[in-house]
């Protein structure tokens, strides 16, 4: 028998509350995360993979962001089955605490500047796992020196000012880590970083990954870093899943005309030069992502298609099965 | 036969004062960067946070004073110029900002946005300025009906297209575009790539494109210069420096882009540590604490560029690593 997945997502609806009016920011998805598993959600500006992992993480914008339909179900480390959308206060913040560790774009937005970073990973190992003072202050070296931080006891008694940018993620990690959680969610971790660490950073996680056989959902815009670090990817656009499945499948036979208009669009190391000397221009997407307030009709993704119909328009596309796990949002998808 | 020099920089080096009432060293920003633009060329400046080459981009455009070295323009010394002169010197260099948000005025309609560098520097009349601010509009694909609006009613890559017209009206000679697409969506990168690359060959636009990813300036670029903690490393036409870079931290540059495919989740070699501090760079080469291949003598002496073939220069010493 299958192990049940450490997060089953099932037609989670997210709603935003602007201007006098709801958006709909994620729209009918389902998603799953099993132990050990990295799944990637990858999408533009306004794809509605930030509010998928705040929706799961119970940190949409209070009187704005609003899970209005579907169920969030987490596997505790002590087995226990948790409906996140179903409890709030205390009992979430001690779900979270215990269960599922998060780490962010920018390093500083978690870190607190007057705190060591020592006291910062101490604290949760205090307040979830009832350790006292000394032995968390161990365990927070331990875990300083486990993501690579050099000099770690030394390094637990700085303030996150005296680190730099790649130090202070790996500082942010050792604190998500901290209480040995089920489930990472990770989100665009390595956006702001430069390229040289941002290698060292995917490098680090994924071993950390295989080593606690966590599962982790990683949000990212970067096809390039989806490929390097995800066993299954989905590709969001406009709020809803249009493609999911293996890495390798999906981005050897994308089935979805936006998941081939973005992959033709990375810039690939190496390719350009002859192009350029061709005189051909680079591969485009045309148009710009749609305004969530304003959705067009039927798929969202027809107005910027290449291979849009009539049917495109008069309704929302079912997610299709390709065959071997990969779905695709598209009435198209066996001519693309 | 000589080529035709538009822009040539000699020994450009900045040093930036520590904060006020600490007791800091310098910043040694940008040191002793040298390099030329025929005219209708693309330079690219890529490197890291710390590289210098936004600092090198606005040295360039007259932004901000050198600390020591020169900038030729068109023949002419530009680092000891007058205000009026300066004023006149803007015209003919302009600058493409990366965010284009923060750089577009919210209160300002399009049209005044696109006039005003014409009525600084006063171009004809009030309605050939007009004119000039409608023609650049078109020619960055936006709609006349445009110069009405405001900056808030267009998405990230209309106003970055905005943010071109503005440097094209003026009719410049040289342009700095100093990360143009990093802000935008991938699917709208391109677009912005292919627009420039069209107006670049289109109007014969010498450009100085600075960009952290090697990968978007390829398309782009004639010549590209690595830099690293305000030096150069390696500068080779584009060609060479995709399909044999020499320098090893071009390399690891290159094989730290995580590739769109994941067949080729390749064992990468990893740079150990992080980017030192402009503020207290390495002794001898900058690179060398981070250098797979650095040996005791990369700490004695900074290395000189030296051109291994023509037009492409490395600053490294390990000359035996070559063909690894």
């Amino acid at each position: 028998m299958q192990p049940e997945p450490i997060l089953a997502v099932s037609g989670l609806r997210t709603v935003f509350h602007i201007a006098g009016g709801d958006v709909v920011a994620v729209r009918d998805l389902d998603l799953t995360v099993a132990a050990g598993e990295t799944v990637a959600l990858v999408g533009e500006s306004g794809s509605g993979k930030s509010v998928t992992g705040l929706s799961v993480m119970g940190l949409l914008p209070r009187g704005i962001g609003r899970i209005a339909a579907g169920t969030l179900r987490l596997r505790r480390k002590s087995g226990e089955m948790v409906e996140l959308q179903a409890i709030g206060g205390e009992a979430l913040r001690r779900v979270r605490g215990n269960d599922i560790g998060m780490v962010f774009q920018e390093p500083l937005t978690s870190l607190n500047p007057v705190y060591t970073v020592g006291e910062q990973i101490a604290e949760p190992i205090r307040i979830h796992l009832g350790r006292s003072r000394r032995e968390a202050w161990a365990q927070a070296v331990r875990l300083l020196e486990d993501v690579g931080i050099p000099d770690p006891a030394r390094r637990a008694g700085q303030y996150p000012h005296e680190l730099s940018g790649g130090m202070r993620q790996r500082a942010t990690i050792a604190m998500a880590l901290a209480c040995d959680p089920a489930l990472l969610i990770a989100d665009e971790p390595t956006t702001a970083l430069d390229v040289t660490i941002q290698a060292q950073i995917l490098d680090l996680l994924a071993r950390l990954q295989q080593e606690r056989g966590m599962g982790m959902l990683f949000v990212t815009h970067n096809l390039g870093v989806v490929a390097e670090i995800a066993d299954r990817v989905a590709v969001m656009y406009a709020g809803s899943i249009v493609e999911t499945g293996s890495v390798t499948r999906v981005f050897a036979h994308p089935r979805h005309p936006y998941t081939k208009g973005l992959m033709r669009s990375v810039p690939r190391l190496g390719e350009a030069t002859a192009l350029k000397e061709a005189g051909t221009p680079l591969p485009t997407i045309s148009g710009s992502v749609p305004s969530l307030v304003n959705l067009p009709p039927g798929c969202p993704f027809a107005p910027r298609c290449p291979y849009r119909i009539d049917a495109c328009v008069s309704a929302y596309p079912p997610l299709a099965d390709t065959g071997e796990g990969q779905l695709s949002r598209c009435i198209r998808w066996q001519e693309v | 036969m000589a080529s035709d020099i538009l822009l040539e920089v000699n020994g450009l080096t900045k040093h930036f004062p520590p904060v006020a009432f600490s007791r800091g060293p310098v910043v040694r920003a940008v040191e002793d960067v040298s390099f030329a633009i025929p005219r209708g060329q693309v330079v690219s400046l890529v490197g890291e946070s710390g590289s210098g080459k936004t600092t090198v981009g606005r040295m360039v455009a007259h932004l901000i004073e050198p600390t020591a070295g020169s900038v030729r323009f068109d023949g002419v010394e530009t680092t000891k110029l007058s205000r009026r002169e300066l004023r006149r010197m803007h015209a003919r260099v302009q600058y493409i900002f990366q965010d284009p948000f923060a750089s577009l005025s919210p209160r300002m309609t399009i049209g005044e946005i696109l006039t005003e560098g014409l009525d600084i520097q006063r171009v004809g009349t009030r309605a050939e300025r007009q004119e000039r601010a409608v023609a650049a509009l078109t020619s960055v694909d936006l709609p006349p009906d445009a110069m009405a609006r405001y900056a808030h009613e267009f998405s990230g890559g209309q106003r970055q297209r905005i943010g071109i017209a503005r440097a094209l009206a003026l009719a410049p000679e040289l342009i700095v575009a100093d990360e143009p697409v990093s802000a935008l969506d991938v699917s709208i990168q391109a677009q912005i790539v292919n627009l420039l690359r069209d107006l670049q060959v289109r109007l014969g636009l010498t450009m100085l494109f600075i960009a952290h990813d090697l990968a978007v300036v390829e398309y782009l670029a004639d010549t590209v210069i690595v830099l690293y903690l305000g030096r150069v490393m390696e500068v080779a036409p584009s060609r060479q420096l995709y399909a044999a870079p020499r320098h090893p931290y071009t390399r690891a540059l290159l094989s730290a882009v995580p590739s769109p495919d994941p067949t080729r989740r390749a064992a990468r070699q990893l740079l150990k540590g992080d980017i030192p501090s402009p503020a207290n760079p390495p002794s001898g080469c900058v690179f060398r604490t981070r250098c797979p291949f650095a040996v005791e003598p990369c700490a004695a002496g900074v290395p000189a560029l030296r051109e291994m073939a023509p037009g492409h220069f490395k600053a490294c010493i390990r000359d035996d690593i070559d063909t690894a």
